[in-house]
């Protein structure tokens, strides 16, 4: 049932991010001051708000296992933080190729840049942390507490866009009332998030299922260990 | 334009080998545990 679910979304996905590309390169126009490097943003922006949910989500999840003591919850934001550490490294590796060509800089160490590239050391330390420490339940701890203060800076991020007015560029988004896109681009960027969506679900539920083997390799190690 | 497609999706197909790379690791150590265990 669970593979299923992963070929489902599997197909989706390809379906989508075929049809995106497709709409991106083919059907959409380029922007009128920044030409062709504008495309970007229909990647960045998915990636984006993938990378910033998946980090509270995960700290939810952080805040639930430290609440019941149950490692099935650390499982799932382990999980969920890894695969959301992917689409943040596209999120600050795409944001720095888009600035090279409009500001000619490849960073700037402006607050929603630096929120964000601290956002991922924090999320890579949760992860260097994990693979330090053997015990699960200290592990789990740990990791949990650093998760949450990663979970504040990522709310800060996602908020920094309406709070600060630096060089990275304000709402664009009708949602987040910006001033909108040409029609269809706006369109096509929720699409992709859409397919973006379905590629996350599947790495995270390969991630998840890591997990369970590796708790299982503890058990039967700890089992061994005892006779 | 097209360095940044190529980054974005040369980020994603990495984390994909790392995880079929670690997936492997994980069988082969579950294997190995589990006969640790019926030899015992």
């Amino acid at each position: 049932m669970r593979d299923k679910i992963l070929y489902a979304l599997a197909a989706i996905a390809a379906v989508l991010l075929t049809r995106n590309l497709y709409t991106i390169f083919f059907v959409l126009g380029e922007e009128k001051n920044q030409g062709a490097i504008w495309r970007i943003f229909e990647f960045h922006f998915p990636a984006g708000i993938l990378g910033l949910m998946g980090f509270i989500v995960a700290t939810v999840f952080s805040v639930v296992y430290l609440i019941t003591n149950d490692l099935r919850y650390d499982a799932i934001a382990a999980a969920i933080n890894e695969v959301s550490l992917m689409f943040a490294a596209i999120v600050l590796v795409t944001g720095s190729i888009w600035a090279r060509i409009i500001w000619g800089v490849w960073w700037a160490w402006e607050a929603r840049l630096t929120s964000m590239l601290i956002c991922w050391l924090i999320f890579a330390g949760y992860l260097m942390l994990r693979r330090a420490i053997d015990e699960p339940t200290q592990r789990a701890r740990l990791s949990a507490v650093v998760c949450i203060f990663g979970g504040v800076d990522a709310v800060i991020v996602y908020k920094s866009i309406e709070w600060y007015r630096t060089l990275h560029p304000g709402p664009v988004l009708t949602i987040r009332g910006g001033g909108g896109m040409p029609p269809g681009w706006q369109e096509t960027a929720y699409w992709n998030l859409l397919a973006m969506t379905c590629l996350a679900i599947i790495l995270v539920m390969v991630r998840m299922r890591q997990e369970t083997v590796s708790r299982e390799i503890d058990s039967l190690r700890r089992l061994a260990h005892s006779f | 334009m097209f360095y940044g497609f190529l980054a974005a999706w040369l980020i994603v197909i990495l984390y994909v080998v790392l995880l079929a790379m670690r997936e492997r690791k994980l069988r082969r150590e579950l294997d190995r545990v589990r006969q640790m265990v019926e030899k015992r």
